[in-house]
């Protein structure tokens, strides 16, 4: 069940039992996976290098948007790209592995924690420098309106990313073109460490981000992206009207990122460690930070389920013992594997 | 009487003595001066320090409109890359206006980028990608490797009229130096003997110069005396000491941390072949990346960069030495 993503593609529907319990899954399953990629840099200092982003608080927003897909559909994300793979089936030991740099890892440690790709599994990639992956995605969604098998691209990125030219570039293009593509701006409020409303016309005016979307003549949503069944209900409205050749759509998703933008940025020898959030190390609004843990998505959709009695309590802890061994699996073969040859530095410079 | 302060202390050193200097100066870029607390905030106000978006190409932009306007912007871009993002605006606006405008602009402007974070940043981060910008024609380009140098360069950098690529090193940020009390500007286009020695000329830009002046060392106790030259800038580059020094040693070995074909090394290497041919004893010699880009994994990572052993290689090899540890 944990790797299984039983969609059909099917027009939006009532989600089941097994589907919500699916979701809830996926959801711990990618904050057990990022609360392992932090400790590691504690528990076993020196393996994680370079810059490592964390998915802790949009896990909702990931399989919200991930359970709406269609099998032959595909995404493009951002370099904090640790929860798609995860909720696509793609394998954990794969991703650890390559998160620590070994030969065993899904791009043999040569990419590393922002630079992951399952293409198998409808995973394209993204980029390491804000935006840029944006017009990438709109590019495969004119391959999929070409193909004209049904296929619909779901582009997801930051709301820093709304301010970059290859943004508004690229929607321009996809509603001209009416492209099979769905936007997805998982807003968390945050541009690193600096406020939405001190770099964001819209949210310095007091209005949502998903406005954008009016300068393009497109769909606009905004979500409570902490809120996985709305995100569904959401998405699967925009893909439905992405594969009908209505065009694309821009929905942002409300999420707060529970983990600070990144680890510390530092030369070697300095110990790389997760700072504190901005909230807190910036603007000093520690209540601000409290209250987002105390919405945090995966208890609160636990909760929900266990309140409505879609699952049990032990159903519910079943799934996260299951998920913490496989997060331990995956822990141990990442550690377990070898480092990659050297000279395989040069073996991927030409295709 | 100097102080000593870490590499990137000196760069910030530099900028809020030019602001005190001259209100002319601004300072803005992403990620800086959101709270009341900082520093810069406190001291000039929010006239002349914002923070924006992540807009390169606007910010660049705008960085460029205010310098024709009569200010003297410093614009922070952070890693070198994100200026990948607005390259029209760092090469083909501001550069040409002087010329196109025959004199009537001109365009005094400083874009700070941080380069060659070969710390497992990986292949989008990690560059080393100065030489691109050595021959564009308006453009400057800075590239310290010491604390000294980056708050001299940097204080010339915000006085100069034309723009100013100023590439400060990621891995030398927390390197602390000595740097001069008081005003301190550091020329364009004058290199510096960062070791004097009589066997052979090593020329290194950037953090490269730290590899070179490792490998001068451990030839040093092998009785190998290296000069070590730091051009400091790479555009104007300061070909005439390169020179001088070829002709009392007669081998030159450069090490550059870019990639062969878009190094420094590659041009320097040309001028000396056409200028200072006569004075080589040997074939000049490139240590520089190999032809990839930057893995995540360090064995990966240090397989493709220029090292002190690779330079102590080349050196024994154009001196005709037996290689050390054979």
């Amino acid at each position: 069940m944990a790797n299984a993503n039983p969609t059909d593609g099917s027009a939006p529907a009532a989600l089941g039992a097994e589907r919500l319990a699916w979701m809830y899954t996926q959801m711990y399953r990618i904050r057990e996976f990022e609360e392992r990629v932090k400790s590691t840099f504690t528990e076993h200092p020196g393996i994680l290098r370079g810059h490592t982003h964390l998915a802790d608080g949009a896990e909702a927003s990931i399989v919200g948007s991930v359970a709406a897909l269609a099998p032959d559909d595909q995404i493009v994300t951002t370099y904090r790209c640790h929860g798609y793979p995860i909720a696509l089936g793609t394998d954990m030991k794969l991703m650890m592995a390559e998160i620590y740099g070994k030969a065993t890892g899904l791009c043999g440690g040569l990419g590393g924690s922002m630079h992951l790709y399952d293409v198998a599994r409808g995973f394209l990639g993204g980029s390491g420098i804000v935006a840029q992956a944006i017009p990438h995605a709109t590019g495969a969604a004119w391959a999929a309106q070409i193909r004209r098998r049904g296929q619909v691209v779901v582009c997801f990125f930051g709301d820093g990313a709304s301010k970059q030219g290859a943004f508004h570039e690229s929607l321009n293009i996809a509603s001209v073109w009416k492209l099979p593509i769905v936007y997805v701006m998982e807003n968390n409020h945050y541009q690193a460490s600096t406020r939405t409303d001190q770099e964001d016309a819209n949210a310095a005016h007091g209005e949502p981000l998903s406005t954008k979307a009016k300068a393009y003549s497109m769909e606009g949503v905004t979500v409570d992206g902490a809120d996985p069944v709305a995100v569904h209900a959401t998405l699967a409205d925009a893909l439905a009207r992405a594969r009908s050749g209505t065009g694309p759509t821009l929905v942002e998703s409300l999420v707060y990122r529970l983990s600070a933008h990144g680890n510390l940025i530092a030369p070697p020898g300095v110990p790389l460690n997760y700072p504190e959030h901005e909230a807190i190390a910036i603007f000093g609004n520690r209540d601000e930070y409290e209250a987002a843990l105390r919405g945090d998505p995966v208890p609160r959709f636990r909760h929900q389920l266990v309140t409505e009695g879609t699952l049990s309590a032990a159903d519910a802890d079943a799934i996260e013992q299951a998920a913490r061994e496989e997060v331990d699996e995956a822990q141990r073969f990442a550690l377990d594997s070898p480092w990659p040859a050297p000279d395989s530095g040069l073996d991927y410079v030409y295709a | 009487m100097s102080h000593v302060i870490p590499y990137i202390a000196a760069i910030q050193e530099a900028i809020r003595e030019e602001m005190e200097r001259d209100d002319r100066v601004l300072y803005f870029g992403q990620n800086m001066a959101t709270s009341p607390e900082d520093p810069f905030l406190k001291q000039f106000g929010p006239d002349r320090v914002r923070v924006t978006p992540i807009s390169e190409t606007a910010e660049i932009g705008i960085a460029t409109g205010a310098a024709v306007a009569g200010y003297r912007p410093v614009v922070e871009l952070y890693m070198a890359e994100f200026l990948l993002v607005a390259t029209d605006q760092v090469v083909n606006e501001g550069t040409r206006f002087h010329f196109m405008s025959k004199g009537q602009v001109s365009v005094p402007m400083v874009m700070v980028a941080g380069y060659g974070f070969t710390a497992g940043w990986a292949g989008q981060h990690t560059g080393s990608i100065y030489g691109m910008f050595m021959g564009v024609p308006g453009l400057k380009v800075a590239l310290p490797s010491t604390p000294a140098d980056a708050k001299g360069l940097m204080t010339t950098a915000i006085r100069d009229d034309n723009p100013v690529l100023f590439f400060q090193n990621y891995l030398l940020l927390l390197d602390e130096g000595e740097v001069p009390d008081g005003e301190h500007a550091v020329p364009f286009g004058v290199a510096d003997v960062k070791r004097a020695g009589s066997d052979l000329t090593l020329v290194a830009t950037g953090y490269a110069v730290r590899t070179a002046l490792g490998a001068a060392e451990s030839l040093a106790r092998r009785g190998v005396s290296v000069e070590v030259i730091d051009p400091r800038t790479i555009a104007p580059l300061d070909v005439d000491t390169i020179l001088s020094s070829v002709a009392r040693t007669g081998h030159l070995v450069l090490v550059d941390q870019a990639t062969r074909h878009s190094s420094v090394a590659a041009v320097i290497a040309a001028e000396v072949a056409e200028l200072g041919f006569s004075s080589l004893e040997a074939p000049i010699s490139l240590v520089t990346a190999l032809d990839s880009s930057i893995a995540y994994s360090k064995p990966v990572e240090e397989f493709v960069l220029p090292d002190e052993h690779k330079v102590v290689k080349a050196v024994e090899e154009s001196l005709g030495l037996a290689p050390a540890s054979a």
